[in-house]
C-alpha cells in the first residue's frame, strides 16, 4: 500500500514578474506576456509505502522543500501528479500559521483549525501539547514574547499531536536546543511505530542516517539517486567534493535495522 | 487538486475512510472540492471570522461599542452638513441616507479589506493546504456579522427620530443574502487579481469612491437627469443597495424587478469570480 505516489511531477516556477495591470496589458498587446518560468522540479515519480520514512537530501535548490510542498498540496504540479493517502500534517518552516499576538494556547487551538481539526479535537489534545512542548506557564504569553526555540517547540508538538498518517517535515531538526532535538528524534520514532509515512528534509546527515529507511538525493529537481541512506549519504559526499560532506562512518550512530 | 474520501477495501479497517488527496496538474481545483474543502475547515472560517470581528476593536477601548457608534456619529456629522448645504426635502434624511450608506459601506470595506487578507494569509497559504476560498468568505461572513450589528443603531435613530418601523424589514435577511453573494464573487476576483498585480487595490481604492458618488446613497434618484438614468441603472448597486432601503426606509418590500436584477448581479459576480479565482489561484504560491 503505498502512501504517497508522486507521478511525473514537474514544478514550474516564473522568473519574471509582471506587478503591473499596465505593464501586463502592454506585454499582452505586444505578445509577451507569458513568464518565463524555470523547472523547481522536472518528472520526479516516487513511491512512498506507507510506514515508510524517507529521506531528501541535496544541496540548496535542488527541489527537496519544493517536493515536500507537492506532498502537501500548497504547490499545484505544473504536470504530473502526487497522490497523498492519509490525514497530511506537514512541518514546513515551524511557527507559521502562528498568530503572535494570541498566547501559546489560543494558538494551539488556531493551529488546529488550520488543520482542519475542530475545537473539539484540540480540546482533548491541548494538554497533552502543552506538555511535549515542555512550554509551563508561558503557554499563556502572546507568542511575541516567545524566543525561535520556544515557536519550534509549541509548531512541533501542536503538528505531531494531531493524528496524521503522513509527516512531512522540513528541517525542523535544525532548531530547538538537543534535548528537544532528541525528543522529536524520539516522537518520530514513535511515529513509525505507529505506522506513520514519514518524509523528512535534513541537512543534518547523522539525523536522517539513523531515522530514514531510504533517502532520495535531488539534484536540480530530478532523482539523482535513490536508495538506502549509507549509499545515498555517500553519492552524495562525492557530488559535492567538499570534504566535510563526504560520508564519514563515524557520522552513523549504528542504528539496528 | 481533489479530495476524495476513499474506502480501502483490502484494509482490516476498511469500514475507516482513508482521506485520499490528488494534487494534479490541471485546468484549476473544482467547485464541488473547493465546497467541500470549506466544509471540513468549518472551524478554521469561524475562527477567522472570530478574529476579522475581535482583532478590529481589540484596542480600542469602547470594543465591538465601536461598531455602533460608528453610524451614529456618522449620522451626527451628516446631520450638519446635508441639513445645512443641501437640501433634499428627504424626510427623516439620516434613515434616508444610512439605509443605503452601511450596505454601501458593507461592500466597500470588505471587498478592499479582501484583498489585503490574501496578502496578509500569504504566507499561511504556503505552509498549509487551506482552500484558498476561504478568506474571501470569511472576510464577507465577518463584513455581514457588523453589516448586522449596525442595524442596532439604526434602529436607535429611527426611535429618535421617530420614523416608522415596517414588518417589511423581515425580507432584510434575503437583501443581505443577495449583496453578500454579490460582495462575494467581487472579492473572489479582486483579491485573486491583487496577488498577481500590486497596483489593483490602489486603483480599485480610488475607483469605488467614484463608484459611491454613482449610487444614489445621498442624493435622490429623481435630481438624475432623465437621458442619464439608463447609465446610472447599469450600476448594480443601485439594484443591491434599493433592497436594503425599501424595507427599512419606505417600509414596504422591494420590487420583484429590483430582487430579480440583484439576484442575476449577485450570480453573474459570483459565477466570474470563481472562475477568476479558478484560473489564478494555481499559480498563488509563486506570486505570494
Amino acid at each position: 500500500m503505498k502512501a504517497i505516489e508522486f507521478d511525473g511531477v514537474t514544478v514550474r516556477f516564473p522568473t519574471t514578474r509582471i506587478p503591473f495591470v499596465k505593464e501586463w496589458m502592454v506585454r499582452k498587446l505586444r505578445g509577451t506576456a507569458t513568464a518565463d518560468t524555470f523547472a523547481a522540479l522536472s518528472d520526479v515519480s516516487l513511491d512512498i509505502e506507507r510506514g515508510e520514512c524517507l529521506g531528501l537530501i541535496g544541496f540548496n535548490g535542488a527541489g527537496k522543500s519544493t517536493l515536500l510542498r507537492v506532498a502537501a498540496g500548497v504547490i499545484n504540479p505544473s504536470a504530473g501528479r502526487a497522490v497523498v493517502r492519509g490525514a497530511v500534517a506537514p512541518l514546513i518552516e515551524l511557527g507559521t500559521g502562528f498568530d503572535h499576538e494570541l498566547s501559546g494556547r489560543e494558538n494551539i487551538f488556531f493551529n488546529g483549525a488550520l488543520l482542519g481539526r475542530s475545537q473539539r479535537t484540540m480540546n482533548a489534545r491541548a494538554d497533552e501539547i502543552i506538555e511535549f512542548s515542555g512550554l509551563g506557564q508561558f503557554i499563556d504569553l502572546p507568542l511575541r514574547t516567545y524566543s525561535t526555540g520556544m515557536v519550534a517547540r509549541l509548531a512541533f508538538s501542536i503538528a505531531t499531536a494531531v493524528d496524521a498518517a503522513v509527516i512531512l517535515l522540513d528541517e525542523i531538526l535544525a532548531v530547538g536546543d538537543a534535548t528537544f532535538r532528541e525528543r522529536c528524534e524520539e516522537r518520530i520514532r514513535s511515529f513509525r511505530e505507529r505506522g506513520c509515512t514519514i518524509l523528512l528534509v535534513a541537512h543534518d546527515l547523522a539525523s536522517i542516517e539513523k531515522l530514514c529507511d531510504r533517502v532520495v538525493l535531488l539534484e536540480e529537481g530530478r532523482i539523482v539517486a535513490l536508495g538506502k541512506p549509507a549509499d545515498v549519504i555517500r553519492a552524495y559526499g562525492e557530488r559535492s567534493g567538499a570534504p566535510e560532506l563526504r560520508h564519514d562512518r563515524s557520522l552513523s550512530l549504528g542504528i539496528p535495522d | 487538486m481533489s479530495t476524495i474520501p476513499r474506502v480501502e477495501r483490502n484494509s482490516p479497517a476498511a469500514v475507516v475512510a482513508i482521506p485520499e488527496f490528488c494534487n494534479a496538474a490541471g485546468p484549476g481545483v473544482s467547485l464541488l472540492d473547493e465546497a467541500r474543502d470549506l466544509v471540513a475547515h468549518e472551524h478554521l472560517l469561524r475562527s477567522l471570522v472570530l478574529r476579522d470581528l475581535t482583532v478590529r476593536y481589540k484596542r480600542s477601548v469602547l470594543g465591538v461599542l465601536w461598531t455602533m457608534l460608528n453610524p451614529l456619529l456618522t449620522m451626527l456629522v451628516l446631520t450638519l452638513v446635508f441639513s445645512a448645504f443641501f437640501r433634499f426635502a428627504i424626510k427623516h434624511f439620516e434613515v434616508y441616507f444610512l439605509s443605503e450608506y452601511l450596505p454601501w459601506i458593507f461592500f466597500s470595506q470588505t471587498t478592499v479589506s479582501s484583498m489585503a487578507s490574501m496578502a496578509w494569509n500569504g504566507p499561511l497559504m504556503k505552509r498549509v493546504r487551506i482552500p484558498k476560498s476561504i478568506f474571501a468568505v470569511a472576510t464577507t461572513v465577518s463584513g455581514i456579522a457588523n453589516l448586522a450589528i449596525s442595524c442596532i443603531p439604526l434602529a436607535i435613530i429611527m426611535l429618535i427620530k421617530g420614523a416608522p418601523f415596517s414588518s417589511a424589514v423581515v425580507f432584510l435577511p434575503l437583501s443581505f443574502l443577495i449583496l453578500g453573494a454579490f460582495t462575494l464573487g467581487v472579492s473572489l476576483t479582486l483579491s485573486s487579481l491583487s496577488v498577481y498585480f500590486a497596483d489593483i487595490k490602489e486603483t480599485y481604492q480610488v475607483a469605488v469612491v467614484g463608484l459611491m458618488y454613482l449610487t444614489p446613497i445621498f442624493y435622490p434618484m429623481s435630481i438624475v437627469p432623465q437621458k442619464y438614468l439608463w447609465f446610472v441603472r447599469l450600476n448594480p448597486l443601485v439594484h443591491l443597495l434599493q433592497i436594503v432601503r425599501d424595507p427599512i426606509y419606505y417600509g414596504r418590500l422591494p420590487t420583484s424587478l429590483d430582487v430579480m436584477i440583484s439576484s442575476i448581479w449577485a450570480f453573474a459576480a459570483l459565477i466570474s469570480g470563481w472562475l477568476v479565482f479558478r484560473k489564478l489561484s494555481a499559480g498563488f504560491y509563486a506570486q505570494l
